[in-house]
């Protein structure tokens, strides 16, 4: 079984975001670009069944363009044996149920059996993509998963649940799950990794690859609009506490929280 | 085209969430504008009458054994089920771990737009706009979505609750689950390991960061000064990574984003990271003893002084206030 692991390209975490001047997205010109950290955590997982003998191979699907080869390398110097960049005009401008039909494509073409995400990309932050993919292709999913193990055919998991609980859920193969931070500790790319992932293909899937109906994807097909970037509401400035000692301190606090701001 | 906001109501343990209440008040006010009713599905056991006293008009019920505990294939079932039979024009759930894992599989089924974690719902010209955090909070878009239905998960504590008379009709809806919706099952439910409110719902979050040193320290520091105002104790990434605090504790951009009331951030310098993921806080509190740390300028109050005198005098002030 193939197990396939999807990899996106967002701006590290550290990054300050700047608008751009129309509005439409934000400035990329200073942008230091990481593997979403989240997807980190899938591509360990994936790496560490394929160790255990319960995988044939790991292939990283990541959409987008060439920009993004650098950190389809990097899933390559990790361990990943092939790799697939999904890139086409008519993929421009996709929703998440876009980019879930172009995944749910390339996942039956790569005969992937078992497909790994990270919980929800840093960037947008949408927690949509795997469900719809899941769900485009009829497979089960397991969102948000802090355990993983196969046993032959059957999955089973800890996912994050209602109030600070959590499940553990057992599903079959062939199945799309999430990964959240605490599931493994992500491995780093050995200097060996590095010289032979800059061997190794990317192969790159279009539209017409994948039997796409360019209708369906990209700007065509999206049901969602975003636009009107801005920066979030700035606080108004607030105020330094006084007092000789922290105890007179702390008693203003609750002081004010209690008859100014009233959340006490 | 359909008409009407179809509300997702979460319940646990047979009581209504409070993000449902919150949601079914938000609903009454655009029904208001767009016209229509606002309806509500409760999948499970749940108090109907208080959905009624929030404004629903029509209550879906799903019930069964196969709806409790929560899993994907049969609450996606139950989900399409209502939304084939009212034909809702919006349906909102709460951005929480089963809305966000429940919405975006109902919408690739029914071929509909989904904004997630939405913190603003508006009528514009007619139109509903949504507004959402990205980049963690560094960024706000405006979000239309041309599908009807169009769906939102929103997020928790965004909007007030108001009483507001609905018909309150209860339809139960019969659901025949196939192969297909059956496919996993809950083999273990692990309750949380705290009596208090999960990060993302919590009114209250008394943080530490990575000045607290220890594990020891923040079960001796942070823990009974959450205690002592009902909160839920939360961490900056540095002291997760240190391994002071469960990575289930984590706010900020690789954590959790939370939205509360009062956010007490107690030796957190305020990496840009973390600000993302409780900005939205409606009082912030920051204690520090370095009067430069980054998180003062985004604190509605700050304390200058050492965290380890400050939050025990803190603990007492609060018990001693909340006995008042």
């Amino acid at each position: 079984m193939k197990i396939g692991v999807c990899l996106k390209q967002v701006p590290a975490t550290d990054t300050v975001i700047k608008i751009n001047g129309d509005a439409t997205g934000i400035v990329t010109d200073d942008v230091k670009w990481i593997v979403n950290p989240y997807d980190e955590f899938a591509l360990e997982a994936a790496l560490q069944l394929k160790e255990a003998g319960k995988a044939s191979e790991v292939v990283v699907l990541s959409m987008g363009g060439a920009d993004a080869d650098a950190r389809i390398k990097d899933g390559l110097a990790r361990g990943a044996g092939e790799a697939v960049r999904l890139d086409d005009a008519a993929f421009a401008g996709s929703d998440s149920l876009g980019v879930a039909r172009v995944l749910a494509a390339a996942v039956k073409k790569a005969e992937v059996g078992l497909l790994l995400c990270g919980r929800q990309s840093v960037d947008t932050d949408n927690f949509q993509v795997p469900a719809m993919v899941a769900e485009l292709l009829g497979w089960g999913q397991i969102s948000t998963i802090s355990t993983l193990e196969l046993e032959g055919e059957t999955l089973t998991a800890t996912r994050a649940a209602a109030g600070g609980s959590s499940h553990v859920v057992q599903t079959g193969l062939p199945a799309v799950l999430t990964c959240d931070k605490g599931l493994n500790t992500p491995r780093f790319a050995t200097l060996k990794g590095i010289m032979m992932a800059k061997r190794k293909k990317i192969d790159v899937w279009g539209a017409g690859d994948l039997g796409l109906d360019a209708g369906a994807v990209g700007a065509a097909g999206a049901h969602v609009t975003v636009s009107n970037f801005a920066p979030p509401p700035s606080r108004p400035s607030g105020r330094t506490i006084e007092g000789a000692s922290a105890g007179d301190k702390a008693r203003e606090l609750v002081r004010l929280l209690r008859e100014e701001a009233k959340v006490i | 085209m359909g008409s009407g906001i179809l509300v997702f109501c979460e319940s646990e343990g047979g009581q209504v969430k409070k993000t449902a209440l919150e949601l079914l008040t938000k609903a009454r006010h655009l029904a208001g504008q767009l016209g229509g009713g606002v309806n509500a599905v409760l999948v499970g056991a749940g108090d109907t009458a208080s959905l009624a006293a929030h404004g629903a008009d029509t209550i879906y019920t799903v019930s069964g054994d196969a709806f409790a505990p929560y899993t994907t294939g049969a609450f996606a079932k139950a989900l399409e089920s209502v939304i084939r039979q009212s034909d809702p024009a919006v349906v909102l759930a709460a951005a929480s771990p089963v809305g966000k894992d429940l919405l975006p599989r109902v919408a690739a089924r029914i071929d509909a737009g989904l904004g997630t974690e939405c913190t603003a719902l508006d009528v514009v010209g007619g139109q509903l706009m949504a507004k959402r955090p990205i980049y963690a909070g560094k960024a706000i878009v405006d979000v239309a979505i041309s599908s009807s239905p169009a769906m939102y998960t929103v997020r928790p504590n965004s909007f007030p609750i108001e009483a507001a008379a609905g018909t309150g009709s209860v339809v139960a809806v019969d659901v025949a689950l196939g192969e297909a919706d059956t496919r996993s099952r809950v083999v273990e439910v692990k309750a949380s390991s705290s009596a208090v409110a999960d990060l993302t719902e919590a009114e209250r979050i008394v943080s530490g960061g990575r000045s607290l040193k220890s594990e020891e320290n923040f079960q001796a520091v942070i823990v009974p000064l959450a205690r002592s105002v009902g909160a839920t104790p939360g961490a900056s990434r540095a002291a997760v990574d240190a391994g002071y605090a469960p990575h289930s504790w984590q706010v900020g951009q690789t954590g959790k984003v939370v939205n509360p009331e009062l956010y007490l951030a107690c030796g957190i310098s305020g990496a840009i990271q973390h600000l993302a993921g409780m900005r939205t806080s409606k009082v912030i509190v920051a204690i520090n003893k370095d009067p430069e740390a980054p998180i003062f300028q985004h604190a509605t109050y700050g304390i200058v002084d050492d965290l380890f005198d400050v939050c025990p005098a803190l603990t007492e002030a609060f018990q001693a206030s909340l006995r008042d």
